[in-house]
């Protein structure tokens, strides 16, 4: 949603005198001012809240800088955290940019680790780079089918993505359960009913040095290959003309069907790869807490990012360290686990609040400072 | 060999952090008099339920002295309880920890145990085998016991003779209890039988509601589960009319009238062990098991309703259980399908390994397997 | 205890009792919802309401006793948040879906900070009037136990078809939703129409909570919605915004929600997982075969951002 700059003398080869500078970092200081300070005002307003309860805002908020980001062990705790929820952020941001609300993430998911799962299970003799290799296509392929089908019966039948996506993330859940209950079930899993455990070796490992999986490494590529998809691709050019207004960019003779199918169809092939990377990294297996509501999440995070990819990953870095630090406030505290939702909801509200401060400012916008002079 | 180096070397450095946070925190006026223990909760840890059972467990080990006790609930079964475990350890400098969830086990109990070689993790479940690392265990309880009893007080209440039992999925601990519940009943009049619904979820509350008036709808009259919360089919049971057998924890309150009995964990007595023995210094065993003669399980009080021949029944069964030694699932004993399971003279005490891996209903439970 | 053998009879019955029983929350989310998109703006944060409702509900009807009361402070909450969303999205370049999602969240959040304390006690249980009086069938008269919120569901649905279209409200509400310039040539305020109808919506939302809390399942804890009020935004536009069609898509997917279970008591268990989708397949199944891109937007509100 960036505005390309027409008039930026920078690009015409100018010499960039003093003025030009301070409108150049005028113009790029505004969202980070305005987030940071909507940022501010949320956790002042959550403070409220924590004055009335009788607890201490200043104790809150180092436990949340200590649980969250404060030591190399609670930046590892919130990478790790931050991983899913990248692609399952992309798993939104992507529709989104051709105005599509798309909240079955969740289902794309639980398809891919299945998926996956079977496919490690079925290849278990092979070399270990072609197991991983063929379980991670395995999962892009259900979750881009899962996902591409709701892009489908939005453009051949006009059904309602968002419907449809809802209505399939139950749908595809429920047959992960069945799939890990019955046909795919490992007889050795007793209690928790699991696909046939992977061998060691066709597990994903942590990136060295850290005891984060390289889930987080391939969610980080994903979101600059999705920006480069939109900002540099004739695809992506396509994609931002229609975004919004998909009749509009019908009558123009854009490929709407196509694309919408194909950013779909991509957006559930970062979906399904985060539930291969959950198998193949985090349980093993694909049983029944792969759908642990990252998908939902990854809602959140698109919006509030924005829907640029490249915003994604701090965004999910946030949620990361504030889930990270939610454990350690929980017990210190003796605060109930769902205030980090309350700091979430109060504090996401205001930042998308401020969105209406955009352009608002004097300081911010170089083209009105001439004509006040 | 050499990842194993590298694993410990690492687990130094990490040993090392914990030390420096642990001084960081001398705010923290116990912290350095006492030892700190953990509990892990997949849910809320007053669910009138499983979580509940376990944080009574924890209320008794805080009176103890010289411990400190944290508890996080809400931890789901993903990487999220790795994170926990290690934050406990790390930024609290817990030494002993029980998560008390089943689905933590493996890989993530596991993996925090090689991780932490000096911390010691106790896990409610009874999974651990001696392949596993020596710093984990397990501890789980003989339940099976007080479904009999609770199908014993059933088989006499019951007018219909059609029991109910709402589950949440069919592994073999639910399937023990399932068969166990009527089995009890049975042994008042063999010609009662079970309903079965699986709700497929072990907290869903609506679905769990369907499921009870649903067995209401077929007549059944008395009802208990194997869900995380036993509320709502209390609530909803009752409401209806139908008795109650209660599970995990104590749910009389919820339906005075109407509560028989109930299974209950009795985590309280595990956990005391534990924690005495590890403050004495003393090593904890890697797998402890018990039932009723053990204390790791117990019966809610027999509610006035019930009869005296239900009454003298119920004590009598409960003692000789409560001395050892009895076996439920004796032969011969066929499943729903007519298939002999158990051969005549063959019978299983509660510690059987066989029974873990149950995958059968026994005759007169109706449902099904998927 | 009395009892009849109905055998597999209970499959319908249980059918049409679960309709009546599981739809309410469906029916109060979903013509909230209409509502408010009815005036051109989109609250899927109605979830969080929905959770915040159950929870002021219960915890009024503790504190209280009257379990009217909890509806009527579930109501009031719903009021106040959905005044919230109002509120903010009447602002500029505010995303009113974006809103709805962090209300969410919220909602969530604050109805389970503060719900922790009333998870124990039981609260009074609002009553239920029996329609199957007339029957010896115990089955049927359970099945026929209707809350008096499912009454007045049905007859609001009835309402709100008549009144958006013969009452003056109700055009306003209509043009607004068509187009903000049209309403303010014709000197309506479209912002204050969208706060009131948001507001309403929040209002009905959150009485449906307290429907889930104080009559059924009738208990407050953490898992007590699975996701009702997000399914319930999704058949506003599967019916169209049509107060009627909201009814009865709500009835079909409570009906359908008791086939899984009642199939069950009967024996029938192989692919129990299955039969759980079957509210969420048969919606999607009626979505495919009734729509068809000559007619995607038939009664879609202009001014919407969800079905642009």
């Amino acid at each position: 949603m960036t505005e390309t700059i027409t008039d930026d003398p920078a690009r015409r080869g100018e010499r960039r005198d003093f003025a030009t500078e301070r409108a150049w970092i005028a113009r790029r200081a505004e969202p980070l001012v305005i987030v940071a300070a909507s940022l501010l005002a949320g956790c002042g307003l959550f403070s409220l809240l924590l004055l009335t309860l009788d607890k201490s805002p200043a104790q809150f908020f180092e436990l949340l800088w200590r649980g969250g980001f404060g030591s190399w062990f609670s930046v590892q705790n919130m990478l790790s955290r931050t991983a899913p929820l990248l692609l399952a952020g992309l798993c939104v941001a992507l529709p989104a940019r051709l105005g599509l609300l798309i909240i079955g993430g969740e289902g794309a998911i639980a398809l891919g680790g299945v998926a996956a799962a079977a496919t490690g299970s079925a290849l278990s003799s092979a070399p270990a780079p072609l197991v991983i290799a063929a379980m991670a296509l395995a999962g892009m392929a259900a979750g881009g089918a899962w996902i591409g089908a709701i892009g489908a019966l939005r453009h051949y039948r006009a059904v309602n993505e968002t419907i449809s996506g809802l209505l399939m993330a139950y749908i595809a859940i429920a047959l992960m359960n069945h799939l890990v209950e019955g046909p795919l079930r490992d007889s050795a899993s007793l209690n928790k009913p699991s696909t046939a455990p992977l061998p060691d070796a066709d597990r994903i490992g942590a990136i060295p040095g850290t005891d984060v999986h390289w889930g987080l490494a391939v969610g980080i590529a994903c979101c600059f290959l999705a920006s480069v998809l939109i900002e540099k691709t004739s695809w992506g050019f396509a994609a931002r003309i229609s975004g919004g207004n998909l009749r509009a960019a019908r009558i123009q003779g854009l490929p709407v069907g196509a694309l919408i199918v194909a950013f779909c169809a991509l957006a559930g092939a970062a979906a399904g790869l985060c539930g291969m990377i959950e198998v193949a990294a985090v349980h093993g297996a694909a049983n029944a807490s792969l759908a642990s509501g990252y998908g939902y999440t990854g809602i959140l995070v698109a919006f509030l990012a924005r829907q640029n990819p490249l915003a994604i990953i701090p965004v999910a870095m946030l949620l990361g360290g504030v889930g990270a630090a939610g454990g350690l406030i929980q017990r210190r505290m003796e605060l109930p686990d769902a205030t980090i939702l309350v700091l979430q909801g109060m504090v996401f509200i205001v930042v998308l609040f401020a969105e209406t401060l955009y352009g608002r400012f004097h300081i911010f916008t170089p083209e009105r400072w001439a004509r006040k002079g | 060999m050499t990842r194993r180096m590298i694993f410990d070397r690492r687990h130094l450095l990490q040993g090392a952090a914990a030390g420096l946070a642990a001084s960081a925190l001398g705010a923290r006026p116990a912290a350095a008099a006492t030892v700190t223990i953990g509990f892990i909760y997949v849910g809320p840890k007053d669910d009138y339920g499983y979580n509940q059972a376990h944080a009574e467990g924890a209320a008794a080990v805080k009176k103890l002295r010289g411990v400190t006790v944290i508890e996080e609930e809400k931890v789901p079964e993903t990487i999220d309880v790795v994170k926990t475990m290690e934050s406990m350890i790390n930024l609290e400098g817990a030494s002993l920890l029980f998560p008390t969830s089943f689905g933590y086990f493996n890989p993530f109990v596991l993996q925090a145990a090689s991780k932490y070689p000096q911390t010691e993790f106790r896990h409610c479940g009874g999974l651990w085998t001696d392949k596993n690392p020596k710093n984990a265990g397990s501890y789980f309880g003989y339940i099976g016991s007080c479904q009999y009893l609770n199908g014993v007080v059933a088989g006499h209440m019951t007018k219909t003779k059609k029991l109910g039992f709402v589950a949440a999925k069919p592994i073999p601990q639910v399937l023990l209890n399932i068969n166990s519940f009527l089995l009890g009943a049975r042994s008042v009049d063999p010609d009662i039988t079970c309903r079965v619904i699986f709700t497929g979820e072990w907290s869903l509350a609506v679905k769990e509601a369907e499921a009870a008036n649903a067995l209401l709808d077929q007549g059944v009259d008395v009802v208990t589960c194997h869900v995380d919360s036993p509320k709502v089919v209390v609530q909803t049971a009752a409401a209806r009319g139908a008795y109650v057998c209660g599970y995990h924890a104590d749910q009389r309150p919820l339906a005075p009238e109407r509560y028989l009995t109930g299974a209950e964990w009795n985590w309280a007595t595990v956990y005391k062990t534990y924690v005495e023995k590890f403050l004495a210094g003393q090593p904890l065993p890697n797998f402890t098991r018990g039932g009723l003669a053990e204390g790791f399980v117990k019966t809610s009080p027999l509610g006035a309703m019930a009869p005296d021949a239900a009454r003298r029944q119920f004590e009598a069964k409960k003692a000789e259980m409560t001395k050892g030694g009895y076996a439920i699932v004796a032969g011969p004993l066929k499943d729903n399908k007519g298939a002999l399971v158990v051969p005549a003279g063959k019978k299983y005490l509660e510690t059987a390994v066989e029974l873990e891996s149950m995958n059968y209903l026994v005759e007169g439970v109706i449902g099904a397997i998927s | 205890m009395q009892t009849t053998d109905i055998g597999y009879w209970s499959v319908p019955l249980a059918i049409v009792g679960g309709a009546i029983r599981v739809s309410t929350p469906f029916i109060f989310v979903s013509l909230g919802e209409t509502i408010t998109e009815r005036a051109g703006r989109a609250n899927i944060g109605l979830e969080g309401i929905l959770i915040f409702g159950a929870m002021s509900a219960y915890a009024t009807a503790v504190l209280s006793n009257s379990p009217w009361l909890g509806v009527a402070a579930a109501g009031v909450s719903g009021i106040a948040a959905g005044l919230l969303h109002g509120w903010i999205c009447k602002f500029p370049r505010v995303n009113d879906i974006a809103i709805g999602i962090a209300l969410m969240l919220l909602g969530t959040g604050l109805a389970f900070f503060f719900g922790k304390a009333f998870i124990q006690p039981s609260a009074p249980r609002l009553p239920a009037i029996s329609l199957g009086f007339w029957s010896d069938i115990p089955q049927l008269r359970a099945a026929l136990d209707v809350n008096a919120l499912f009454v007045i569901g049905a007859a609001l649905a009835v309402f709100l078809q008549w009144a958006f279209r013969n009452t003056r409200a109700g055009l306003i509400l209509r043009t607004v939703g068509d187009s903000s310039d049209a309403a303010r040539a014709m000197g309506i305020d479209p912002d204050r129409v969208r706060l009131l109808a948001t507001a309403a919506g929040g209002g009905l939302a959150a009485i449906g909570g307290g429907y889930l809390s104080l009559y059924y399942p009738g208990s407050w804890n953490e898992s007590i919605s699975s996701g009702q009020g997000l399914m319930a935004v999704a058949l506003v536009v599967f019916s169209r915004w049509n107060p009627l069609g909201c009814f009865a898509a709500a009835l079909l997917f409570g009906g359908a929600g008791a086939l899984g279970p009642a199939l069950q008591s009967v024996g029938v268990t192989h692919g129990y997982y299955l039969f759980y989708a079957a509210p969420y397949a048969l919606t999607l199944a009626i979505m495919i075969a009734t729509s068809s891109p000559g007619r995607a937007l038939a009664g879609a509100p202009c001014e919407l951002s969800i079905t642009r």
